[in-house]
């Protein structure tokens, strides 16, 4: 292959905050198929239109297997968590990965997350009173957004309070597709290991109300349950896919809010607009982070170009959301937008496992502070608030604040 | 209004249940979906709509008119 200049690079340089890189527009008119460069020099094809990304995180030939030989490699240093040998041990697809879903889903259902809401509303509001007690301004993404969903995950998990933070570590570090090396990211996923081998041989002697406890009660893979080593995983996967995501949403959130207040005082004036205002701001994100990538295992055709087997094939959801042929005036934020099928949790058999939550702890971060914050306003003007570079998942340094 | 749903393509999202409560509902073992009301009222057709198109599986099938 010969070198090209005009081949973009991906992920697309962007400076601004919250607004989406104009190339996005551009590709999704003109190059909705198109050809980019990865970090690692690998060469990929991106989606950006609503209707092929949709389409693409649906159909099973788009794989997750990236460890294939010709798959285009992320990152020079292998890619994070996505290509972890960890990913193998949860089934992938098929009906295994919808059995394992449906396993680990009963923990997931509305009727659950309504229940766990007191709980979600009381970690809020502590995690908000620690904030004001510090003294405004106050870090948004440090006080609230980066605990409370470890706090509620390793609730879940039955994890002691105690560790929670070295918990925020190792997710921090396996999510991380460059800040860390690579040395780094090994010893944190020894670590996180061990420790969750220790967590699971102890929930095995000492059963609890979690759903570690619970995973292990349904018996080994001869009863229709999950080994030991699948058990394991299942809550490390639960870590690393629900923290970093869940945290940099509600910084983002809170942010594009608050960046132009007269959304924020909408709010304040009809809080029943909270539902949908948590959907509109996943779908409005536009610093959402890599997307997702898939692996070709059959040739096919999307928006008429042929993709030959072996492609590599880069799903931007975020830019998809802005599609203006699926949403009307999508470069607006409309608090009541319905229905609003955006495509932030992906989209078909492994769209995310984890939304009933994620929603639920985004709809609790909203009403806790507009309870308790009305007055809350960024601290800084918005093009002073600054992407977290290298993630997998797109986020913000901080989100000064004050009230 | 006719409600269908298919338990082969849930993920199990429960996003059914959150916009309209009392029309879906999920078993407690799985999270998949059940529905509760077949052939919803009138004042819960804006509600089941909005489920059908934001459900991630493309679970819910409506029959509209009858
Ligand atoms: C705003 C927050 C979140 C966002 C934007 C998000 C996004 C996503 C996306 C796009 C996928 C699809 C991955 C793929 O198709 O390859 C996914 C999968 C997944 N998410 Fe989330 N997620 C969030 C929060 C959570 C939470 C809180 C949990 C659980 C504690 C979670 C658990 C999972 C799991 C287990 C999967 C894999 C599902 C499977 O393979 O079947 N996520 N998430
Ligand atoms: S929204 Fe769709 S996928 Fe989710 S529980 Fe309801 S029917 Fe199943």
């Amino acid at each position: 292959m010969t070198v090209n200049d005009q081949v973009l690079s991906y992920p697309i340089p962007n400076d601004a905050a919250l607004d989406p890189p104009a190339e996005w527009a551009e590709l999704r008119a003109r190059c909705p198929v198109a050809h980019v460069t990865l970090p690692s020099g690998d060469g990929a094809t991106l989606l950006t239109r609503y209707e092929d990304v949709k389409q693409v995180l649906a159909d099973p030939r788009f794989t997750r297997q990236l460890n294939a030989p010709d798959a285009a490699r992320l990152s020079a240093d292998g890619g994070g968590v996505f290509s972890s040998e960890m990913a193998t041990i949860i089934p992938d697809s098929g009906e295994e990965h919808q059995h394992w879903r449906r396993l680990v889903g009963k923990w997931f259902t509305a009727k659950r997350m309504n229940a766990m809401r007191p709980a979600m509303i009381r970690i809020a509001e502590d995690l908000i009173d620690d904030m004001v007690k510090r003294g405004a301004p106050g870090d948004l993404r440090a006080s609230l957004g980066f605990p409370l969903p470890v706090y509620v995950i390793c609730d879940m998990l039955g994890v002691p309070a105690a560790d929670r933070d070295r918990f925020s570590y190792w997710s921090d570090t396996l999510l991380n597709l460059t800040r860390y090396g690579k040395d780094e990211i090994e010893a944190a996923q020894g670590e996180f290991f061990q420790y969750m081998s220790d967590l699971v041989a102890r929930k095995r002697a000492e059963p609890g109300d979690d759903l570690l406890s619970e995973l292990i009660a349904v018996g080994g893979p001869e009863d229709g349950g999950l080994s030991d080593i699948q058990i394991l995983v299942t809550g490390m996967a639960l870590l690393v896919a629900g923290h970093e995501t869940t945290a940099n949403m509600i910084g983002k959130m809170v942010s594009m809010l608050l960046a132009d207040r007269s959304r924020w005082e909408r709010l304040l004036a009809d809080p029943s607009l909270i539902r949908t205002t948590v959907e509109e701001s996943l779908r409005f994100d536009a610093n959402s982070g890599f997307g997702l990538p898939r692996y070709l295992n059959a040739e096919t055709e999307v928006s008429g170009t042929v993709l030959p087997r072996g492609t590599t094939v880069v799903c931007s959801m975020a830019a998809a959301n802005r599609d203006e042929t699926a949403f009307e005036n999508a470069a607006e934020m409309d608090l009541t937008r319905s229905p609003n099928p955006h495509l932030a949790f992906g989209s078909g058999a492994h769209s995310c496992l984890g939304q009933a939550l994620a929603r639920t702890e985004l709809q609790v971060v909203l009403e806790v502070l507009l309870r308790r914050l009305p007055t809350l306003e960024l601290a800084v003007p918005v093009e002073e608030l600054e992407r977290v570079e290298g993630l997998a998942v797109g986020g913000l340094r901080e989100v000064p604040v004050r009230w | 209004m006719k409600v269908i749903v298919d338990e082969a393509k849930c993920c199990g999202a429960g996003q059914c249940v959150l916009i309209a409560p009392e029309v879906f509902d999920q078993r407690d073992e799985d999270g998949i979906v059940v529905l509760l009301e077949p052939e919803p009222a009138e004042d819960r057709h804006s509600a089941v709509r909005e489920a059908a198109a934001v459900c991630p599986g493309a679970a819910i099938q409506l029959a509209e008119g009858s």
